[in-house]
C-alpha cells in the first residue's frame, strides 16, 4: 500500500482532489508531446490484489487508451518493496519503464533495508492518498481518541496496537502521533503484522487493543458495527464516513498522516517524457471512469504533478526519518 | 436458493466460464511449479472487467480444481502439484507403480468432490457461527494450529522420528531465510535483495521433489524404474474406486467436515488440513503400518480434506471481510471494487453473492468429475513416455514456472540448490515431506510466535490463557509426548538389535 505523513502545512499543499494549471508550470520548457511507440512496462512493487495493484492496473488500462500502446503491469514483489522499487529506479530511463512508487521509497532507507532513496527515481504524479485511522472494537471502553491517549499516558506500554510490519507506515503513523502529543512513541506497544487484514483479525480476536490501518481498509467493518473509528488522521472529513473525528481538529499537535502512491519513472527520466506522462495522468485522474473507480475503493481522487510529488517525497522522507529515529528503528 | 441466481449460474456464459476455469485449474494444478494462488493471480486482470459474481465463480472454479489436480503429478511422477498434495504423495505414487494409477486418481477425484460438496453444505448451514469462532483466533491459536500441522508431518513419516525431525528442521531453516517477519531484519540473505522475501515454496517443491527425482534417474543410469503401467480397465478402476470410498465412507465424512473447519481458521489452508487429516487418519486406522507404503486410506482422508478446506477458507472472508489467504484477498478486492462489502450483513444485504458463491462451489465440484475423469484417462498417455524424456520436459516447465513467480533468476538457483539437497536427503534416508511442510508453515509459526511474545511481553503462559489456545496447545503437546515416546522406543529397539547382533564378550 501507499502511505504518507504530512503535517497540516503539507496537507494543505497537497489538497485532496484539487489540481491547477500551476502543477504543470514546471513543464513550461518542455513541449510535453512525447508518446511511447511500443509497449511500456509498468512495475508494481507490491502483490496482486492489494490496493497499490488495483490502482496501478486501473491506471495502466486507462493509460493504454490514452497513449494507444499496451502497458504491461509486472508485479515485482519482495523485500518489503525493495525489489520492485529498485527495479523501477534502476531501469533504463527511455520512457518504456514506469511504475508505482509508494511512500515506502522514502522510509526504507531509514530502516536500513536499502541505500535506495526517492531521489534515485523520477516522480511523475501523485495518484492515491489514504489517511490512517485509529480503530478499536465496537465494545471497547474508549469513546474518543483523547480517552485512549489518556490511558496510554497513564499506563505507558500497557496497550497494544497493530496494522502493519515494524517500521511500516501505520506503525509510524501511530508512533508519530504519540510523539507529537508528547507521549513516548512506544506508549502504545506495536505488534507487527503482515498487513492491515491480519491486524484487523488480531483486533477482532482481542489480541490487540487498537489498529491504525487506513480508514478505507477498516471501512466495511466500521460500517457493519464491528469496529468503531476513533479518529481519521486527516484534516478533511472522509466522504464515506464523514462523522469520524479528524486528528487535525481533536489533537493539539494537529497531527495528520496518510499513505500515498505515485507514478514514477527511473532516475534521470528526461523532462519531456516526465511531463508527457504527467499530462496524460492528469487527464485520466480528472475522468469519470477514474472518479468512479476511486469511489468504489472509498478513497478520494488526488493528483499532483512532478514537482509537488517530489516535494511530498522530500518532506515525508525528512519527517518519517525523525519518527524512525525516535522509535529506535533507524539503521 | 433464489431462482434468479440459479438461472444466472446455469446461463450459457456462466457455464462456459465455469468449464473453462475448471480446465484452467486442472492444467495449473497438474503442472508442478504452478499453484492455485498463482492461477488466481493470473486471473486478476481479467476479473477487473468481469461481472463480480462471474469473477467470484471463476476464482472458485479455478482454486477448487487446482487442488485436486495437484494429486495427478503426485501419483504419476511423485511430484506433488501443490503443497496440499504432499501429505499422501508417497502412497499415491506407490499405488500407481503397482498399476493402479487410474483407481487411485479416481479415489482422489471423488473424495475431493465429496469434500467440496460437504463444505458447501456446512457453509450454507453454519457460515456465520463458524466465522465467529474463526475471528476469535489470535496469534496464540494460529501458532498452535500451525505447530500441530508441523508435528503431524513428523507423526505420519515412516522414517525414524529423529530423521523426520531433522528433515522438518531443514525445512524450518529454509523458511527462516529472508526478512524476519516480526522485526524486519534480513537473515541469511547475503545482501541479495531477491532473497529478502525468503524461499517461496514453489521452487522449493520443484527442487526437492522434481529435480532430486531427475538426479536420481541420472545417477541410476540404465537401471531406471520402468515406466508406470496401467493394469486396470476404466470400468474396473471405477468399481475399485467406488468400493474404496464405500469402505472408507466414515473417513470421507470425518475429513470433509474437519477440512472445512480447519480451512475456515486463519492461517490454516488446504495444506494444513490435508496433513492433520492424514495424520489422524493414520492414528485411528486399523492398519497404521501400511501408511506411506501405498495405502489408499490416507488418500481418501487427505484428498477430501484439502478440497473441503478451500470452501472453509471463504467463511472469514465472507462474514468479516478479513481474507484468510491471498486467494480470498483477491476475491474481496473484486467485491469491493464493485461496491459490495463483505461483512455480517452480506447475508441479508447481498444474498445473491452468497448464493452465487455456494452455487459455484457446488457446480464446480460436480463439473470437476467428468473433466477429472477425462484428464485421468489422458494422463495414461503421458506416463507411457519414457521417464528419461518426460522428466527433462517436466523440469523445463517447472523452471519456467519458478522463474515466473518472482520474475527473477534466483528462483532457478533455489530449485538447483534444493534439488541437490533433496537428492542427498533421499539417498541418506531422510524423508522429504516434513521439509516441505517446514518451508510452507515455518513463516506462519515464527510470525505468530513472535507476535504472541511481543503481545505478552515474554510470558510463555499466555499461550495457554485463552480457551482455544489452551485446547490446541494441549493437543499439540500430546502429539509431542507421543512422538518422544516413539523416538525413545526406536532408540531402545536399535540398542537391543545392536546388542543382540554383537556377540557378548565374556568378562
Amino acid at each position: 500500500m501507499a502511505h504518507a505523513l504530512s503535517r497540516m502545512a503539507l496537507m494543505t499543499a497537497v489538497t485532496l482532489g484539487t489540481f491547477t494549471a500551476t502543477n504543470m508550470a514546471q513543464a513550461s520548457e518542455a513541449a510535453c508531446e512525447w508518446t511511447p511507440e511500443r509497449a511500456v512496462t509498468f512495475i508494481v512493487p507490491w502483490g496482486t490484489g492489494g490496493g497499490t495493484d488495483a490502482n496501478a492496473r486501473r491506471l495502466a488500462s486507462l493509460l493504454e487508451q490514452e497513449m494507444d500502446v499496451p502497458f504491461n503491469v509486472v508485479n515485482r514483489t519482495g523485500g518489503n518493496g525493495v525489489v520492485g522499487h529498485t527495479a523501477l529506479a534502476r531501469a533504463r530511463p527511455d520512457g518504456y519503464t514506469i511504475g508505482a512508487a509508494t511512500i515506502e521509497l522514502s522510509t526504507m532507507h531509514h530502516l536500513g533495508l536499502t541505500p535506495l532513496t526517492w531521489q534515485d527515481a523520477t516522480p511523475i504524479a501523485l495518484v492515491d492518498q489514504n489517511p490512517a485511522s485509529v480503530v478499536v472494537k465496537e465494545d471497547a471502553r474508549w469513546d474518543s481518541l483523547e480517552a485512549l491517549l489518556e490511558e496510554a499516558r497513564e499506563n505507558p506500554g500497557e496497550l497494544t496496537a497493530s496494522g502493519t510490519a515494524q517500521g511500516g507506515i501505520w506503525h509510524l503513523a501511530l508512533a508519530g502521533m504519540l510523539q507529537a502529543e508528547g507521549l513516548p512513541p512506544d506508549a502504545i506497544r506495536w505488534v507487527p503484522s503482515q498487513g492491515a487484514s491480519p491486524a484487523m483479525q488480531e483486533l477482532m480476536a482481542g489480541g490487540v487493543d487498537v489498529a491504525t490501518p487506513s480508514l478505507s481498509e477498516a471501512q466495511h467493518l466500521v460500517e457493519q458495527d464491528e469496529l468503531k473509528a476513533l479518529a481519521y488522521m486527516s484534516d478533511t472529513p472522509n466522504s464515506s464516513l464523514p462523522d469520524v473525528p479528524l486528528t487535525a481538529d481533536v489533537l493539539d499537535s494537529g497531527w495528520t498522516q496518510s499513505a500515498f502512491m505515485t507514478i514514477s519513472g527511473p532516475g534521470n527520466l528526461p523532462e519531456e517524457m516526465t511531463c508527457s506522462y504527467a499530462r496524460a495522468i492528469e487527464k485520466i485522474t480528472s475522468s469519470d471512469a477514474w472518479a468512479e473507480f476511486k469511489a468504489s475503493r472509498g478513497s478520494e481522487v488526488v493528483f499532483e504533478g512532478p514537482e509537488q510529488t517530489a516535494e511530498l517525497f522530500r518532506e515525508t522522507d525528512q519527517q518519517l526519518g525523525e519518527v524512525i529515529n525516535a522509535i529506535g528503528l533507524a539503521r | 436458493m433464489e431462482l434468479d441466481t440459479l438461472f444466472r449460474l446455469f446461463s450459457p456464459q456462466s457455464l462456459t466460464l465455469l468449464v473453462l476455469c475448471t480446465l484452467y485449474g486442472t492444467l495449473v494444478g497438474a503442472m508442478p511449479g504452478l499453484t492455485a494462488t498463482m492461477a488466481v493471480a493470473l486471473l486478476v486482470p481479467f476479473t477487473y472487467f468481469m461481472d463480480p459474481l462471474m469473477a467470484i465463480s471463476a476464482i472458485v472454479a479455478t482454486t477448487t480444481t487446482a487442488i485436486f489436480a495437484g494429486d495427478i503429478p503426485g501419483a504419476l511422477l511423485r511430484i506433488p502439484g501443490t503443497p496440499a498434495s504432499a501429505a499422501y504423495v508417497e502412497d499415491a505414487y506407490r499405488l500407481s507403480s503397482t498399476g493402479k494409477s487410474r483407481s487411485t486418481l479416481l479415489v482422489s477425484l471423488l473424495a475431493a468432490s465429496i469434500g467440496g460438496l460437504v463444505s458447501v453444505v456446512l457453509l450454507a448451514l453454519i457460515a456465520p457461527q463458524l466465522a465467529r469462532v474463526a475471528i476469535g483466533f489470535s496469534s496464540y491459536e494460529v501458532f498452535w494450529l500451525a505447530t500441530l500441522g508441523l508435528s503431524c508431518a513428523v507423526m505420519t513419516s515412516n522414517a525414524s522420528v529423529i530423521k523426520s525431525f531433522a528433515s522438518l528442521f531443514i525445512g524450518l531453516f529454509i523458511a527462516s531465510i529472508g526478512i524476519d517477519v516480526a522485526v524486519g531484519h534480513p537473515r541469511f540473505t547475503f545482501g541479495w535483495y531477491e532473497l529478502f522475501d525468503g524461499v517461496s515454496f514453489i521452487p522449493a517443491i520443484i527442487g526437492l521433489f522434481a529435480l532430486s527425482e531427475i538426479l536420481r534417474a541420472v545417477s541410476t543410469g540404465k537401471h531406471q524404474p520402468p515406466p508406470i503401467e496401467i493394469r486396470e480397465t476404466l470400468s474396473r478402476a471405477f468399481r475399485e474406486a467406488f468400493a474404496t470410498l464405500a469402505r472408507y465412507r466414515s473417513n470421507v465424512a470425518r475429513s470433509s467436515v474437519a477440512g472445512t473447519l480447519i480451512g475456515a481458521l486463519p492461517g490454516a489452508g488446504a495444506d494444513i488440513a490435508a496433513w492433520i487429516c492424514y495424520a489422524f487418519s493414520r492414528r485411528f486406522s486399523r492398519h497404521p503400518d501400511r501408511y506411506g507404503k501405498g495405502h489408499i486410506e490416507g488418500i481418501v482422508d487427505g484428498g477430501s480434506a484439502n478440497n473441503a478446506a478451500i470452501g472453509g477458507a471463504w467463511t472469514p472472508a465472507l462474514v468479516f471481510g478479513i481474507p484468510g489467504d491471498s486467494v480470498t484477498a483477491i476475491a474481496i478486492g473484486i467485491l469491493l471494487l464493485n461496491g459490495l462489502s463483505p461483512g455480517p450483513r452480506i447475508f441479508t444485504d447481498n444474498p445473491e453473492i452468497v448464493q452465487t458463491l455456494y452455487g459455484a462451489f457446488a457446480l464446480t465440484n460436480l463439473l470437476m468429475i467428468p473433466i477429472g475423469i477425462a484428464v485421468i484417462v489422458l494422463s495414461s498417455k503421458i506416463v507411457r513416455i519414457p521417464r528419461r524424456v518426460l522428466m527433462p520436459i517436466v523440469l523445463l516447465f517447472s523452471l519456467v514456472g519458478a522463474y515466473a513467480i518472482t520474475n527473477s533468476v534466483v528462483a532457478v538457483w533455489i530449485v538447483l540448490v534444493l534439488g541437490i539437497l533433496g537428492y542427498a536427503m533421499e539417498a541418506t534416508g531422510f524423508p522429504l515431506a516434513p521439509a516441505i511442510l517446514g518451508i510452507v508453515l515455518g513463516g506462519i509459526v515464527e510470525e505468530n510466535f513472535m507476535t504472541s511474545m511481543i503481545k505478552s511481553q515474554g510470558n510463555l503462559f499466555a499461550f495457554f490463557e485463552r480457551p482455544w489456545a489452551a485446547a490446541l496447545g494441549a493437543l499439540t503437546l500430546m502429539v509431542w509426548i507421543f512422538l518422544l515416546g516413539r523416538a525413545l522406543y526406536e532408540g531402545y529397539k536399535r540398542q537391543r538389535a545392536l546388542s543382540l547382533n554383537t556377540p557378548k564378550r565374556e568378562p
